[in-house]
């Protein structure tokens, strides 16, 4: 069954010298599997991993779920989620109102969020830390929150963008082990960037290598 | 270090510290005693008297009054300064550096030729004199927001340009709408600037002496304008004592609530700034079009009519009210000529600038070292900026009308410099004092082990290093000196006027000329203020920088 499909993506940054950052991609992730996007910093990754999620929006090509076209699909109807390199937890809320954040926007009641949340602290193992300011975390608590937070509502695909990046080496391992295992729990198709080819092998069971905003075969 | 050579450099520290504190003790904290002494003690402690200036309707009006006044000035600034905030710091075109500067103008300008450019604007034969806005409620808040509006699109605008974008995106991959994410994850976000921004403007707009006494005319007095009316009036010092002690407690208040959202913005912000800005696109042109627009003629049009008004003569426009600035009015209207009263006034601020600059490099020099004597002497300097200038003029005519150890004061014009200078002191503190302290500590300890003596060490590294802000806060306090009306306004001795205060007297006298006088005069003060204004900030500059 096919997942993600994206054919022929295009990223171009404007500006007076326009950089071509992502040139003519194409790959696929089938459901339920995890591909790693693996290559140097600068070389284009990130940049289009923001297009399949929507954030930014491709110069050319196409991004299709299941065989739909959701390239022009705004980034909160596509249903894909994504765990960001530094968090970006919302500095306001607590633990639990961040994890609970995607449900309130999908209209869940009080009762259900409450409990979707307690599934998913458990997952990520953080149980009872709900009630927690997030600025209290450390950092690799704010990644487990950030990984919650974007499997809550259940997302088509996930994407992670250099989500072990910010913490250090020994943490790293260990984390990115425990980011296979829920992965593989929650069933989650997923796209993974890194620039660490251990990382990349650890958390996924395929690699794509990519240089200068191509894929390299 | 032997106990001797502690000794000298605790006695050197204390008698440098000594200058900027006797300055203050004598011509600000004892000033400022005196008031509160007044306000409660009238020859016995005379509870029964302040009760009754507290519940005269005069003073209720007042307070009513204030904070109204206050409260529209704020929520019109907010409303222009927010999406102002966001069309000139959060995005990012062309010209935007210009633009940003021209809209810092408004908060340069002297109170009193703002009061004076809204006068032409809505007053009697005015270009907006239909609306019938003269001496209203209406008027005055416009022109509060004509002042503030610039200081929300600053506080606003930097902590804007300094959010992370991807933070709102992370909402949006969580299904939330642009609407939501803006709701959920901006606003939180803004929220403490917002309400840091709301608080300062609120306290200016509460002060703001000079704005409400001539644009408010008899009807319309905040308690401020109604200190000046009691002394200037009434005669009544009492009365005048009392209602400072009001404004002082209003104030305080105000810095409470402040303080609070200061810390609240802290605490939610963190350490991280990212650079939050991004390129406008044409669909970003149906937000900065209406909000420059609005931006544009509010700050046009009552200048414009101001420099219109002081060229408009009988039967056309010329540089009449121009020339008669250097000629003799009639005694009733001033006792000098406007040119002489501009002097006074650049005498004045010589003085007031030097003496602010030069404590300022002391504090300054005082704070390079951190330490808990040096941040209590930062704190204590910049007291001025909590207390209204209107009380700071009152308690120095209350106190120093008089001989102070064989120095006569009585009506001297010096008491006005040392007033200004007051005033000027926080602002002229606040630049100085990060630089001193962005000098590397290794750098001095380089010098002495060079073999510098202590002040070799200042006059070799820091001096050098300090000339250019100290450029900048000679030209800010000189400029603040220049325009200065709330102080001055109580000090100044009618036959030796300041530009302000001779603007403020040719306003209140009937006539066409005069009125075209006090504007022409307006255009002069300001034209003065942004030329030096203009002038040092090109002091402007990073410490060490260029190293």
């Amino acid at each position: 069954m096919t997942g993600l499909s994206v054919e022929d993506l295009s990223v171009t940054y404007g500006g007076r010298r326009p950089v071509e950052a992502v040139r003519s991609v194409s790959l696929e992730v089938a459901a339920g599997e995890t591909v790693a996007l693996l290559g140097p910093s600068g070389c284009g990754k990130s940049s289009l991993l923001s297009a399949v999620v929507g954030i930014i929006s491709p110069a050319g090509g196409r991004v299709l779920w299941e065989g739909a076209d959701v390239t022009h699909t705004p980034v909160h109807k596509r249903g894909f989620g994504m765990v960001f390199q530094d968090g970006q937890l919302f500095p306001h809320r607590t633990v639990a109102r961040n994890v609970g954040f995607g449900l309130e926007m999908a209209g869940l009641d009080r009762g259900a969020r409450a409990e979707r949340v307690a599934e998913l602290l458990e997952l990520v193992g953080l149980e009872g830390l709900g009630e927690r300011p997030v600025t209290e975390l450390s950092g690799g608590q704010r990644q487990r929150v950030a990984l919650a937070r974007s499997l809550a509502p259940r997302p088509r695909l996930l994407a992670l963008d250099e989500p072990l990046s910010a913490l250090d080496a020994e943490l790293r391992g260990r984390l990115a082990v425990d980011v296979r295992d829920i992965l593989t729990a929650s069933g989650t198709t997923a796209l993974v960037v890194t620039h660490d080819p251990a990382e990349a092998e650890v958390m996924a069971s395929r690699v794509l290598r990519m240089r200068d905003g191509e894929l390299v075969p | 270090m032997p106990v001797g050579r502690r000794l000298t450099r605790h006695l050197t520290w204390w008698g440098l510290a000594a200058v900027p504190l006797v300055f203050l003790g004598v011509f600000f904290v004892w000033p400022l005693l005196t008031v509160l002494i007044r306000g409660l003690w009238d020859g016995g402690f005379d509870w029964a008297g302040t009760w009754a200036v507290v519940v005269d309707s005069r003073t209720a009006d007042a307070l009513v009054t204030t904070a109204l006044l206050a409260s529209l000035g704020t929520a019109g600034s907010l409303a222009l300064g927010i999406p102002g905030a966001y069309v000139l710091y959060r995005l990012r075109w062309r010209g935007q550096a210009t633009v940003r500067g021209i809209a810092a103008v408004p908060f340069v300008l002297p109170t009193i030729v703002v009061a004076t450019a809204f006068t032409a604007l809505l007053g009697r034969s005015g270009p907006l004199a239909f609306l019938g806005w003269d001496q209203s409620v209406w008027a005055i808040a416009l022109a509060m927001v004509f002042y503030n509006t610039a200081v929300v699109m600053r506080i606003v605008g930097g902590t804007w340009a300094s959010l992370d974008p991807r933070t709102a995106d992370a909402a949006r991959t969580l299904g939330a709408n642009r609407r939501q994410a803006w709701w959920h994850v901006t606003v939180p976000a803004l929220m403490p600037a917002v309400a840091s921004a709301a608080s300062v403007v609120f306290l200016f707009c509460a002060t703001s002496f000079g704005v409400v006494l001539v644009m408010g005319g008899t009807r319309i007095n905040t308690i401020e304008t109604e200190i000046w009316l009691q002394v200037n009036q009434y005669l009544d010092m009492r009365a005048a004592a009392v209602l400072s002690v009001i404004q002082l407690a209003f104030v305080v208040g105000i810095l409470a609530v402040s303080a609070w959202a200061r810390r609240r913005r802290e605490r939610v912000l963190g350490t991280r700034t990212v650079d939050g800005t991004r390129p406008a696109t044409v669909r970003d042109l149906r937000v900065m079009v209406p909000v420059l627009t609005v931006l544009g003629l509010l700050m046009a049009a009552p200048l414009f009519s101001l420099v219109e008004r002081s060229l408009r003569i009988p039967g056309g426009h010329g540089i009449d009210h121009y020339v008669a600035l250097f000629t003799d009015p009639p005694r009733s209207v001033l006792p000098v000529s406007v040119w002489q009263a501009t002097m006074n006034s650049l005498v004045t601020a010589v003085i007031a600038a030097g003496i602010a600059t030069a404590l300022g490099l002391i504090v300054a020099a005082l704070n390079a070292a951190r330490g808990r004597r040096a941040a209590t002497l930062d704190a204590l300097v910049m007291m001025p900026l909590g207390v209204s200038s209107v009380v700071v003029g009152l308690g120095m005519l209350l106190t120093l009308n008089r001989s102070v150890v064989g120095f006569d004061l009585r009506g001297s014009w010096w008491l006005v410099a040392f007033a200004q200078a007051v005033v000027a002191l926080p602002l002229v503190v606040r630049t100085l004092i990060p630089q001193a302290r962005a000098i590397d500590p290794r750098m001095r300890s380089a010098a002495s082990t060079l073999g510098a003596r202590p002040w070799r060490v200042w006059a070799s590294v820091d001096w050098p290093l300090l000339r250019r802000p100290f450029g900048l806060a000679l030209g800010f306090a000189f400029a603040i000196s220049l325009g200065e009306f709330g102080a001055t306004s109580f000090l100044a001795r009618p036959d030796r006027p300041t530009l302000p205060t001779a603007i403020f007297r040719l306003l209140g006298r009937p006539g066409l000329e005069n009125m075209g006088m006090a504007f022409a005069a307006a255009v002069l003060l300001a034209f003065l203020t942004a030329g030096i204004m203009m002038t040092s900030e090109r002091m402007r500059t990073t410490v060490g920088g260029d190293l």
